[in-house]
């Protein structure tokens, strides 16, 4: 056990715990603010793995984008600020798939990968990332740029106020959102 | 580094998004099960980038398992994970926000797939 596997531990066990929370809790609010704290333990996981690139732009875009953009989403549907006791369905059949997929993944892992320890690799900086990017792997870069382009575009034509609207009255007004 | 550890966690995260998935009936709260399940992945491509390259040392190099000159490819396609998951997020909320306008609710229960319009 190193110092690194003693790190890779803890944050783990942050990171699955808050996890954890995340699929239980019965506040919506609190759930998406879990969601940060388990984020944030894989980004410390990404920066004990030497990957320091991945875990910076895993808090810059994750904690700091996607976490926003959902609990925008929970203020706008109006969510209700105490517990909800309507979020859950029964819990067995999920329970059932939830660890057989996990426990099944963690043995087949466990199993290809034993106890070995492996060297360290070199640290994932800026400068080697950018060079992979932009060398090897250019071409899905600008894929995905433009797949980030049509996203964008579809998100605004999605959220036309003029979809779903009855047609019959039209002096009716529209729910304010 | 055992990197076995790193594999069980993300093995633990997909596992634990996957019930969320199933078990939650909120869009907003399947949403973040399935950013967990992301997560899990990625956690997956970078632990793979440190260890599979050091495991690889000596193998004669075959085309698909040494793409590039350079390690750390790994690393790229978590980036390229989380700029999809990005997307995605943004969509998603879009489809979610106009469904609420619509129906009034976020369950995903009640969402009617096999007819063209409930009329309100």
């Amino acid at each position: 056990m190193t110092i690194a596997d003693v790190l890779l531990l803890a944050l783990g066990a942050v990171a699955v715990g808050a996890g954890a929370l995340v699929v239980t809790s019965t506040h919506l609010v609190r759930s998406g603010l879990y969601l940060v704290i388990s984020l944030g333990a894989i980004a410390g996981l990404y920066l004990v793995l030497g990957a320091e690139l991945v875990a910076w732009v895993q808090i810059l875009v994750y904690v700091g984008a996607v976490v926003v953009l959902l609990l925008f989403a929970v203020m706008l549907t109006r969510a209700p600020i105490g517990p909800s006791p309507d979020l859950d369905r029964p819990i067995g059949p999920s329970a059932l798939i939830g660890a057989g997929v996990g426990l099944g993944l963690a043995a087949l892992f466990a199993d290809a990968f034993r106890w070995i320890e492996f060297p360290r690799g070199d640290p994932g900086t800026a400068e080697r990332v950018g060079e992979q990017i932009f060398g090897t792997w250019v071409l899905p870069f600008e894929v995905l740029s433009i797949l980030l382009l049509s996203a964008l575009v579809g998100a605004i034509v999605l959220s036309r106020p003029d979809i779903g609207r009855q047609p019959a009255p039209p002096a009716e007004e529209e729910v304010p959102v | 580094m055992h990197v076995t550890i790193a594999y069980v966690i993300a093995a633990a995260l997909f596992g634990l998004g996957v019930y969320g998935v199933v078990r939650r009936r909120n869009a907003i709260l399947a949403l973040m099960a399935v950013e967990l399940m992301l997560n899990a992945v990625n956690l997956v491509l970078v632990t793979a980038d440190v260890s599979l390259r050091s495991a690889l040392r000596g193998v004669p190099g075959e085309a698909w398992a040494n793409p590039s000159s350079q390690p750390g490819s790994g690393g790229v396609f978590a980036l390229f994970v989380i700029v999809l998951a990005a997307a995605e997020v943004g969509v998603g909320l879009a489809i979610i926000l106009q469904f609420y306008r619509m129906r009034g609710a976020v369950a995903l229960d009640e969402v009617p797939l096999d007819q063209e319009r409930v009329s309100e």
